[in-house]
């Protein structure tokens, strides 16, 4: 039977890891390729890069960084920030990336999920979608969640896996940052309308809010979190364990 | 000397990365005569069977391969890599593949229950087949061991080749091997610790 992936969430700026990493026994935790490292032989099921940088220099820091972390772990990586082009998943592609993550770019030209994934194939593409209520509706929004579309989210998320986008991460604005759990109500409205695999992102503040998760809404795939893992609040070795005990399939 | 075949297909980077780790000596090569001269291949790919055969057969190393494997040498074919060691493929029509292990490739929908999704993605854990010897490359795993598949079709009419399966609905061969010819659906490059080990014992052979 298929496991329940944990996927913890790196984003780099300027060569580091940003939003404070605090591990115990870890001496430079904000180095990319440190942290990659520790999560690859602890238990992630796969990791998620995230090219915070803006300037081109940074981006070509980043492109060094990448392969680096690419040649020292040995799961899944998923690379996203910054990709508006094709040539830019063949950038990250060549650096070792194994899945591509595009958002904004994709809202920009919609083309850019089916020529990517005609490219590369639908399970090379994954489109991240960062939602927020409006008036009572999910709402799509671009830019790190700064600029509201007007575009329903739903049927934004729906069009993007019928033109190949082989995963959707679902990112609640809403509940980002809370640490008071899922966005389950938003999660269900995406699990009703897609057939590939949903990665839920955003309010995971503790063990049980993964139980809940994957209790609730067994169609959910896999659960994303950066600051959680990252300050060593949870280790996913003891969020396996609880998983597990609680008779969620996972990996161990 | 391990030659990972290089025929144009899909990156191999993370491949040939893995084999660093564990400290295979290992090169990327699509050169006939370094292929000769390694004493194990790797048949990687990913991508549509069509493509993957057409180039394989364009560079001429199909026939490289089949002389080489001939001889004896072991060959690990790695997802669709693995796919095309079969007679033939299912996919988007009907194709030959290399013809090393006795079987065809189909289509997993149809096969498993509706509701379940395709692509298979994610970890998924290892059934290996009862009356029968633990295959030499996993003798470093457990049954259940958890490796990562991404892949719509599977192997199937080979069941006296299998040597592991994978439930997603429906049991799914998730490796099958001839003699020397291995090959595994799932990406071991991308499993860890415990897909390292199917390499390591791999070069140990």
């Amino acid at each position: 039977m298929i496991t329940k992936r944990i996927i913890p969430c790196l984003d780099v700026k300027d060569g580091r890891v940003v939003k404070g990493v605090n591990f115990l026994g870890l001496a430079d935790v904000s180095s990319p390729v440190k942290l990659a490292q520790f999560y690859s032989e602890n238990g992630a099921d796969e990791l998620v890069f995230y090219d915070i940088t803006a300037s081109s220099d940074g981006r070509k820091l980043f492109t060094e960084i990448l392969t680096e972390v690419a040649s020292k772990i040995f799961i899944p990586l998923t690379v996203g920030g910054g990709i508006n082009t094709v040539d830019d998943l063949d950038r990250v592609l060549k650096c070792g990336a194994d899945k591509v993550s595009v958002n904004s770019g994709a809202i920009k030209n919609p083309d850019l999920i089916s020529e990517a994934a005609k490219k590369y194939g639908d399970q090379c593409v994954v489109l991240s979608a960062d939602v927020k209520r409006v008036d009572g509706k999910f709402t799509l929004f671009a830019k790190g969640g700064r600029e509201n579309t007007g575009i329903d989210a739903i049927e934004w998320i729906k069009r993007g896996a019928a033109n190949g986008a082989g995963e959707i991460v679902v990112n609640s604005i809403d509940t980002d940052g809370v640490k008071n759990g899922f966005d389950l109500e938003m999660l269900e409205a995406v699990c009703n309308v897609v057939n590939v695999p949903v990665i839920a992102s955003g309010g995971a503040g503790g063990i049980d809010h993964f139980k809940t998760l994957f209790k609730a809404l067994p169609k959910v795939d896999a659960g994303l979190a950066a600051s959680i893992f990252h300050f060593g609040e949870v280790s996913i070795k003891d969020l396996k364990n609880e998983l597990c005990y609680d008779g969620i399939n996972v990996r161990r | 000397m391990i030659a990972i075949i290089d025929y144009g297909v899909g990156n191999l980077y993370s491949l040939s990365s893995s084999f660093k780790s564990i400290g295979a000596d290992t090169v990327v090569t699509g050169d006939p005569e370094i292929i000769r001269k390694a004493e194990k291949l790797i048949l990687p790919g990913v991508g549509a069977f069509r493509d993957a055969a057409e180039k394989l057969r364009a560079t001429g190393l199909d026939k490289i391969i089949i002389e080489e494997t001939a001889k004896g040498k072991p060959l690990l074919g790695i997802c669709l890599g693995m796919q095309m060691l079969f007679e033939k493929s299912f996919e988007y029509g009907e194709y030959e593949g290399l013809g090393m292990i006795p079987g065809s490739v189909v289509p997993m929908k149809g096969v498993i229950p509706d509701d379940l999704k395709v692509p298979h993605i994610g970890w998924n854990g290892l059934i290996f087949p009862e009356n029968k010897e633990k295959s030499k490359i996993f003798k470093y795993l457990n049954e259940g061991d958890h490796m990562y598949f991404v892949h719509s079709y599977f192997a199937t009419d080979c069941d006296e080749y299998v040597s592991s399966k994978t439930e997603y609905g429906a049991l799914l061969t998730a490796s099958a091997e001839k003699g020397n010819v291995f090959g595994v659906q799932f990406h071991p490059e991308k499993s860890g610790e415990k897909g390292l080990s199917i390499l390591r014992a791999f070069c140990e052979l």
